[in-house]
């Protein structure tokens, strides 16, 4: 067993109001630079949609990620052979134009215009060239479109559903739609890591943080082709490679990321997980039915003794064992199995997990209740009569079979095509509501109630906790950072040992007898 | 006007490769330890992907197979020379290098061409780069043409030019038979130091690092601050470098 702690995040779908507030505050950090601009290493996308890069989840594509065949899994477009083959020219590689070209405004021309009979306008110009462009494409160009056939009927994860399944999600009445926002994934298997020619990407070892060596990198671009989830970007202007950093600086310094702290809708959490590194490789190679099971397996119970055991055998502070304690990511993924990795098959083990989103899953489309639509305006009634919204709690998982967005599309996204697994999801955040309604409406019949319970597998005490940490927590619940213990590190790379034996402040000569 | 000429050969062709060589060395080494991150082989294929191909591809095919003839025509001149002992095989070598030569001349008129041309790497297109592309223009120009009309350039490089690269490298210079030779050669002779110099002043300096070590590296890599297990060994307790893992 070799226990590494491991920084992990959850996103709750069901709370994110697509505001892109994460995004700009990652951009104004650490990506409003030339050559970076049309980088966001965090960035919301409307579901369903093609998302950014367009059709980034289609590795038909793109070729990212890894692939198993014959038992071993290997990368989709790089690698030893196949990376080092197309150095000269990579045909995986996205090019800017699969992003969208950096723009910015001519705002001067407004202020500086002389007095003309039109009103000056702001041309939009290249942030490459400089030249005027016609914006085609932007980072969230398909914000809020959920229906329209450019952008959410070419979502990639719409491929294996029925087309009365792909038409009903498109109807206007039933239309539907949810944000994924996403960053790296700072995965326990990195594409990128093992795409890249130099050497420059790797893992931290103490937290799991992947980076980008910023002076060892050498634009070999493998790692762009390589990432599934397309968060390594190629800054076109210092011939580097750049990816999402979890704001180390900050969590060094016991601060969330600029994007979980910015967070509106404080869908994120933070935390540390304990994991058995040994199990990588096996868990990475599960077939894919068993991918989200396999990973989930190789987190560790932060109480079990053995483990604390191994864990601090294997050099992890006492500090970094009870932040996993009290891990809210180890919560959510692990104790309540609420949260599940995105695209599971890309076998990275992602440590980005994400609580599929219930509302637009939930509100569905009930036959015609008479005393409902006697309630209903003209308007609503004027639409096809007998169907409407049916919000009541009766049948309450029935409707999950009947939602509105096919669990099949969830499950495409959040369980490598696995229905189970999501619904057992949905039972879960079901049953929670319907425990709160009975705790403030009381409408409830107990029996109703505990049996929805334990049909979700929970208990009225872990409904609460699930609720208390969903809807009540504050910002020290859902940031559980760990000490970077700077104590033992004077500078991020250095040891204290090397400064402790030295001759005092300034500079670092050693004393020793003679030269 | 002979000792002109003299003078200019020392300096050309004693002078100018001993300067290359320091240039070469000392900058390498400057550029790679000072200059880390402007260290890259600059890419633009993000910018422009298509157009590339049929520059970057047969462009480096071809000087991959060109730099390794010469190479080996330095390295190993009797093995060349026996190789070309055999009309036919020396055909099959010349015919071999010329058609990479040519495949580096396509590939470079692509890479000028959408440098020229399209907006976006334009952008991206410094004094050097164009300065590297001439150069290298020439060197392949000038190579094409000693190749077709000084034949069999690999039985005389090995007899002729190899032993003048030797003597250089052994610090007693001897250019009696080389400054015998035509001005096209010695043209292509000077451009190839020229080249040499510029090496770790430009975006050539990705050849030098070639990630070869990726084919015998694991595939993850995990960096540590320093090796968890080893710092807390009491053996390690009072040396100044404790053991790191990175």
């Amino acid at each position: 067993m070799d226990i590494r702690s491991q920084i992990s995040m959850v996103f709750h779908l069901d709370k994110c109001i697509g505001c892109h507030t994460c995004s700009i505050a990652c951009k104004n950090i650490w990506t409003d630079r030339k050559g970076a601009e049309y980088m966001w290493w965090n960035n919301v996308e409307t579901k369903p949609g093609t998302g950014y890069p367009t059709k980034w989840e289609d590795q038909s594509i793109y070729k990212g990620g890894w692939e198993k065949s014959n038992g071993t899994i290997s990368l989709r477009g790089a690698g030893k052979k196949k990376g080092l083959l197309n150095i000269f020219h990579n045909p995986n590689l996205p090019v800017i134009d699969d992003y969208y070209e950096p723009f910015t405004y001519k705002y001067l021309d407004l202020i500086e215009s002389p007095a003309m009979d039109d009103q000056p306008t702001a041309r939009p110009v290249s942030l490459i060239t400089g030249k005027p462009i016609d914006i085609k494409m932007g980072p969230n160009w398909d914000d809020d479109l959920s229906g329209t056939p450019d952008y959410a009927r070419k979502d990639p994860n719409l491929a294996n559903l029925s087309p009365a399944e792909q038409e009903a999600m498109f109807q206007l009445e039933r239309m539907a739609f949810y944000y994924l926002p996403r960053i790296c994934n700072h995965c326990l298997n990195p594409a990128c890591v093992a795409s890249c020619p130099s050497g420059a990407i790797y893992k931290r070892g103490e937290d799991g943080v992947v980076l980008i060596n910023q002076k060892v990198c050498r634009a070999w671009r493998m790692c762009v082709t390589a990432c599934p989830y397309k968060k390594s970007y190629y800054n076109w202007h210092t011939g580097k490679s750049e990816k999402c950093i979890l704001c180390y600086p900050r969590l060094e310094s016991g601060h969330a990321p600029a994007c979980m702290h910015s967070c509106v809708g404080r869908i994120r959490y933070l935390g540390v997980m304990l994991y058995d590194a040994d199990q990588i490789e096996k868990m990475a190679s599960a077939d894919e039915k068993d991918l989200v099971d396999a990973q989930l397996s190789m987190i560790l119970d932060p109480f079990d003794p053995e483990v604390i055991k191994a864990a601090k055998a294997n050099g992890i502070a006492d500090s970094t064992i009870k932040a996993a304690q009290y891990s809210p990511t180890y919560k959510f993924v692990k104790k309540w199995g609420l949260a599940l990795p995105l695209h599971p098959e890309f076998r990275t083990l992602p440590m980005l997990f994400y609580v599929p989103p219930m509302l637009p899953v939930m509100a569905t489309l009930g036959q015609k209740r008479k005393g409902q639509t006697e309630k209903m305006d003209p308007m609503a009634k004027s639409w096809n009569d007998d169907w409407l919204y049916d919000t009541t709690t009766e049948d309450l998982f029935g409707t999950i079979d009947e939602a509105r967005f096919p669990l099949q599309y969830m499950a495409n996204l959040f369980s490598a095509g696995d229905t189970e697994k999501v619904k057992k999801v949905m039972k879960k955040q079901m049953a929670v509501r319907v425990h709160r309604r009975d705790v403030t409406v009381g409408d409830l019949s107990k029996d109703k109630v505990s049996s929805i319970l334990k049909g979700a597998g929970i208990d009225a005490e872990m409904a609460n906790d699930i609720y208390n940490l969903t809807s009540l927590a504050k910002f020290d619940e859902r940031f559980v950072i760990p000490a970077a213990h700077r104590e033992q590190a004077i500078e991020l790379m250095d040891f204290t040992g090397d400064t402790k034996g030295s001759t005092g402040f300034g500079f670092k000569e050693t004393p020793g007898r003679g030269i | 006007m002979d000792s002109f000429f003299t003078a200019l050969d020392n300096f050309f062709l004693i002078g100018l490769p001993y300067l290359a060589l320091t240039v070469f060395l000392v900058g390498s080494i400057w550029r790679y330890r000072s200059t880390k991150f402007k260290y890259s082989s600059l890419s633009s294929q993000f910018l422009e992907g298509k157009q590339l191909f049929w520059g970057s591809v047969p462009f480096h095919m071809g000087m991959l197979v060109v730099f390794l003839g010469h190479l080996s025509a330095l390295l190993i001149p009797r093995g060349v020379l026996l190789w070309n002992s055999h009309p036919l095989r020396l055909i099959a070598l010349e015919v071999t290098g010329f058609i990479f030569g040519l495949a580096i001349l396509i590939g470079l008129g692509n890479l000028i061409y959408r440098r020229l041309t399209n907006p976006r790497i334009k952008v991206v297109t410094n004094n050097m780069d164009w300065i590297i592309l001439s150069l290298l223009t020439l060197q392949v120009i000038t190579g094409l043409w000693v190749a077709y009309n000084f034949r069999w350039g690999s039985s005389w490089f090995a007899s002729v030019l190899t032993p003048y690269v030797y003597s250089i490298f052994k610090l007693q210079p001897d250019i009696s038979a080389v400054s015998a030779l035509p001005w096209v050669i010695k043209l292509h002779i000077v451009g190839a130091y020229t080249v040499v110099v510029l090496i770790p002043f430009s975006r050539l300096v990705h050849f030098l690092v070639v990630p070869i070590n990726y084919i015998w590296r694991p595939y993850q890599q995990v960096m540590w601050n320093w090796d968890r297990k080893s710092v807390r060994s009491t053996s390690t307790a009072w040396s100044i470098k404790r053991p790191k893992n990175n």
